[in-house]
């Protein structure tokens, strides 16, 4: 496993419309492993994964990924993107919204059965998309990304509506690609999906609060829960703005 | 450009196309029933001093411009879809051009503008008993030709709307004056000169020119050839302009 990480933002500034949507945020996402994005709603989270995937305007900073940088014609075969609402052609049937990604990734018939079978569609593959439950729908979407082998898989709230067996089986199922060297960018605002990275980033009002593994926020705020870790930290943080403000 | 990618992004909307029974069935049948109507509206109506029933003209001239309209609509309402869906976003994200995507809304599109084109000339020739001094062939290819703009206006367009529902209101703003100034209604040569002025930046007018040359003359004629060169120029042009709305990065 590499060194350099599979994703460097450097003071990433970006604007959507009149609000600061990302204020001078700087991580890294190590490669080959599960990064957490961490945060309540509306917190910036979507804004710098679509950055990482080269979407979003960006105002200033720099975005490099897997060494070039984001948005660039040859990372688009090697990053994969799962937006948060399932984007999915619900008149077409699952195996057909598979085979047309795999055929933009350049990726042939037989990987499109097997990324069916990989998140556990198979039985549902001649269905068209619109007769699945939303759960099922988010899957579709990511076998969509799945199916082009991505160095990079970048999935925005996965695992938001799942029931708790689905949300396992999703988990094990990214521990499994991050096992074969697949870096995995996942965001979330439940705390307690962070146990599942080995890397966290956490993000507030569009500023960095911590980047930092599950084991080292506890350790740094002395509480169990993580729910309570990460109140914690940003507790101690805008006490930390506010006795700047009164200086 | 990738032919894989494209390829797969034309069968991909036809797919979708097929999976809509009513809308495929609309494409294919409205345009014929909406001659037959016209049809039966001027059954009675005497013939000009020229021989020609009323009827002759109009219909060669419906010919070109119902499957603009129809294809203006779907098209421009399918890509808004595609817009608003996300999926947009996230085929910008894969190695599939801007290119590869537009021609494939075009080029899928366009087949289904074929089916519909041939299928109401065949009504109108056949059943309805349309004559054309020059060759069905020619009109034909105008209705195609004329299809494949609505589907290029339509593409452009759906860049302007941010919803399904704005999408249809472009209808009256794009397809409407050109219909009234197209030379159907009123003769071009009768309008104002400022409204021949508008009319003459219009495309559907030359398509309509075209159509009426076709419809009175046996041979090809230079006018007509201009006129379907100015049609296709609209269409590419509306295409170029549609990809330059394509944007990977958004704010």
């Amino acid at each position: 496993m590499s060194s350099t990480p599979a994703v460097d933002v450097s003071s990433l500034h970006v604007h959507r419309g009149l609000h600061k949507a990302l204020d001078d945020v700087s991580l890294q996402v190590p490669a080959g492993s599960i990064t957490g994005l961490l945060g309540p709603s509306g917190c910036g989270k979507t804004t710098l994964m679509r950055s990482v995937v080269g979407t979003q305007i960006i105002e200033s900073g720099t975005v490099t990924v897997l060494g070039e940088p984001a948005g660039s014609r040859g990372l688009r075969r090697r990053v994969g993107y799962v937006t948060q609402a399932p984007s999915v052609y619900t008149d077409l049937t699952v195996t057909e919204n598979v085979a047309y990604y795999a055929a933009l990734y350049g990726r042939d018939r037989a990987a499109v059965a097997d990324t069916i079978a990989a998140v556990g569609l198979a039985g549902h593959a001649g269905n068209t998309a619109d007769a699945l439950s939303g759960g099922q729908l988010g899957r579709v979407s990511l076998a969509c990304s799945l199916v082009g082998d991505p160095e990079l898989l970048v999935l925005d709230e996965p695992t938001v509506g799942l029931d708790p067996v689905l949300r396992a089986e999703l988990w094990e199922h990214f521990r499994a690609l991050a096992a074969r060297g697949v870096t995995l960018l996942v965001s979330s605002h439940v705390m307690d999906e962070a146990d599942h990275c080995d890397a966290l980033v956490l993000l507030r009002d569009g500023r960095l609060v911590a980047q930092l593994t599950p084991r080292e926020l506890r350790d740094r705020t002395g509480e169990e829960r993580l729910e309570d870790a990460f109140l914690h930290l940003i507790r101690g943080d805008a006490a930390g703005t506010e006795t700047e403000e009164t200086r | 450009m990738s032919t894989v990618i494209y390829a797969a992004t034309t069968t991909r909307i036809l797919r979708q196309l097929r999976a809509d029974h009513r809308t495929v069935a609309m494409i294919v049948f409205v345009p014929s029933l909406l001659m037959a109507l016209l049809y039966f509206m001027y059954r009675d109506t005497p013939p000009g001093f020229d021989g020609r029933t009323l009827f002759d003209s109009i219909a060669i001239t419906m010919l070109g411009i119902l499957p603009f309209v129809v294809m203006f609509l779907v098209t421009s309402i399918a890509m808004q879809r595609e817009r608003t869906s996300g999926t947009l976003e996230r085929l910008l994200t894969t190695p599939l051009t801007k290119f590869d995507l537009l021609a494939g809304y075009g080029s899928a599109f366009s087949v289904a503008a074929i089916v519909q084109a041939g299928i109401a000339c065949a009504v109108s020739f056949w059943l309805l008993g349309v004559t054309s001094a020059g060759p069905v062939a020619w009109v034909l290819v105008v209705a195609v030709l004329v299809a494949v703009l609505g589907v290029s206006l339509g593409l452009l367009c759906s860049a302007f709307a941010r919803t399904e529902f704005q999408a249809v209101q472009f209808m009256p703003v794009i397809v409407i004056p050109q219909f009234l100034l197209c030379g159907l209604l009123v003769a071009r040569d009768d309008l104002p000169d400022w409204l021949r002025w508008i009319s003459n930046v219009l495309p559907l007018s030359y398509a309509v020119e075209a159509l009426q040359e076709i419809s009175t003359h046996p041979g090809t004629t230079a006018v007509m050839v201009r006129d379907l060169l100015v049609v296709a120029a609209f269409a590419v042009a509306a295409l170029a302009l549609g990809a330059a709305t394509l944007r990977r990065r958004t704010p």
